[in-house]
């Protein structure tokens, strides 16, 4: 398919439906609310079902339910609407419900503002509900990355039977690029919902869909049933990538979604004044890729590590982690809807490098 | 050119966002990477509205462009506003309809382009967006007109009326902007 000019905010909806969605469940909020306008009309052109609650809360456990029939069902919303839905989120990460969930990320806390931020972090991957559970995280820079891990999301939904999320900023909701489609949706093959799913108990036993355990040996062993599903996402669901990094570097800058492509345009700039830094970009930030940040954080010649975020600390404390000590990581970031500057992050590089310089003077 | 960056402003209903999303569309006509971004806040219905417009032969970076190396603005707030801003050696598109000013910048070009007006003549005073971005086509070459018109007719293609009207549109702003530049017409 030929590339066409699309709203980060669309192409999320076309992708959902491309990969299958069969449900989808909305309340408006900026700046998210195109992906519900969309599927307002191309949701009954395929057959599948478009209904706008009448909050959050409904929204959320229309999800629950509709995710105990087995059916790709998603939703989306941004910030606070997220925040209502969390309960809902830890009861199907109870129950072992596969659904999407999409953030299209504002400012806060409270009713903060509409413009574009990261300031979910923790929320997202450290588990904004109740109980020893996660969710999976994916987070786009591009439209088409946005197209690629919806898609995706829906795959790992019913791969682990639970809730999956991609957290993307304002910016990528509201901008429009070129994307593609791929021409059919393939993707490996998965265990049939027939197996758990509600589906009507006729001529078979009936099910119990449920994340209420009153024996705490049984809750136990629930828990221990997630905790190897999270295992098995740490070993085979850890996605990134780098950017300009070589022997060069004396700074590692790692961003996610928007900043990431922001520090991009900032480190060609850099290159081109001779200053060689290089980037590294979590696109799976549950589970996060601890261990190629590691990797890339102790070559010889990165002397410290760089976060810059559109909320703050919030990554830095997972870079932190995963370093563990072996380089100074520092931080720079902005929020309430600001997005750092290319020039921003070029100055908070040179601040780095002429504060090293001075104190190896001091050394010496 | 490997990156060309287009700020788009004037009131909602100016068809800022239209003229934008064409030049979009042009980009990925002729294969190269782009992207679009609209003001997006607490906005009001006639209030200011602005886009930008990233054009570029490889993979796009920032999509925030405090600089861009041309304004293309249809009315004084959006002039007082994003003139400023403009890269030295820009350019800057004025609607001299709306705007009774001039930059006094000596280090960007200037296009007055009396879009308003064209367009009332025209027959069709919606169109006054398209004689600008014919204007920015015509001084910057950042895409073909032949891209464009092909774009407008594929966006515009349920009135002949009104494509005829686009098309003049665009060549009345493209003749300004040579005149001013004293470039010769190519193509």
């Amino acid at each position: 398919m030929a590339k066409v000019l699309m709203k980060g905010n669309e192409a999320i909806a076309e992708a959902a439906l491309r990969a299958g969605a069969e449900g989808y469940f909305c309340y408006p909020i900026t700046p998210q609310t195109e992906v519900a306008e969309y599927l307002s009309k191309r949701m009954s052109e395929v057959g599948g079902m478009f209904l706008q609650g009448e909050s959050e809360l409904a929204v959320a456990n229309m999800l629950f339910g509709a995710a105990s029939t087995g059916k790709r069902v998603f939703t989306t919303s941004s910030s606070p609407g997220i925040s209502l839905m969390q309960e809902a989120i830890s009861y199907m990460a109870g129950a072992e419900l596969p659904a999407v969930i999409i953030n299209i990320m504002r400012g806060g806390p409270g009713l903060g503002g509409i413009l574009p931020a990261q300031a979910d972090y923790f929320q997202a991957v450290k588990g904004g509900g109740h109980g020893d559970y996660r969710t999976l995280v994916l987070a786009p820079s591009t439209v088409q990355e946005a197209v690629d891990l919806t898609m995706l999301c829906f795959h790992l939904a019913q791969k682990y039977r639970n809730p999956v999320m991609m957290i993307g900023d304002g910016m990528i909701g509201q901008m429009m690029e070129a994307v593609e489609f791929p021409e059919s949706y393939e993707e490996p093959p998965l265990p049939s919902p027939d197996e758990w799913a509600a589906t009507g108990a006729r001529n078979r036993k009936a099910r119990i869909i449920k994340s209420l355990f009153l024996d705490p040996v049984g809750l136990e062993n629930n828990v221990l049933i997630l905790e190897k599903k999270y295992q098995q996402m740490i070993r085979e669901e850890v996605r990134c990538e780098s950017y300009k990094i070589s022997a060069k570097n004396k700074i590692l800058i790692v961003a996610y979604g928007t900043m990431a492509r922001i520090c991009q345009t900032a480190i060609d700039e850099l290159e081109a004044d001779g200053v060689s830094v290089g980037l590294f970009r979590p696109i799976s930030l549950y589970p996060f890729p601890e261990k190629e940040i590691l990797r890339e954080a102790t070559r010889k010649n990165i002397k410290s590590v760089l976060t810059i975020e559109m909320s703050m600390a919030q990554m830095m404390e997972d870079v932190e982690r995963a370093i563990q000590g072996r380089r100074p990581v520092h931080f720079y970031g902005r929020s309430g809807g600001i997005v750092p500057t290319p020039e921003e992050v070029k100055e908070q590089v040179h601040k780095l490098l002429s504060a090293k310089r001075h104190s190896s003077k001091k050394k010496s | 050119m490997s990156q060309y960056e287009v700020t788009f402003a004037g009131f909602g209903g100016q068809g800022i966002m239209t003229a934008g999303q064409l030049l979009a569309y042009a980009g990925i006509e002729e294969d190269k990477q782009v992207a679009w971004i609209p003001s997006y806040g607490p906005e009001m219905r006639g209030g200011t509205a602005y886009c930008t417009v990233v054009i570029s032969d490889i993979r796009i970076g920032s999509p925030i462009i405090s600089n861009p190396q041309c304004a293309c603005v249809f009315n004084r707030p959006s002039f007082d506003k994003f003139t400023p801003l403009v890269k030295s050696g820009g350019l800057v598109i004025v609607n001299s309809s709306l705007i009774d000013v001039t930059t006094d910048r000596t280090d960007v070009d200037e296009i007055l382009v009396p879009a308003n007006e064209i367009a009332m003549k025209a027959g069709n005073a919606k169109a006054a967006n398209v004689a600008v971005l014919g204007a920015f086509i015509g001084a910057t070459g950042v895409v073909s007109f032949d891209t464009i018109k092909r774009i407008i007719k594929v966006k515009m293609a349920h009135k002949k009326a009104v494509l005829e009207i686009n098309y003049h549109m665009l060549d009345e702003g493209r003749k300004l902007a040579l005149k001013t530049l004293g470039k010769k017409a190519k193509g």
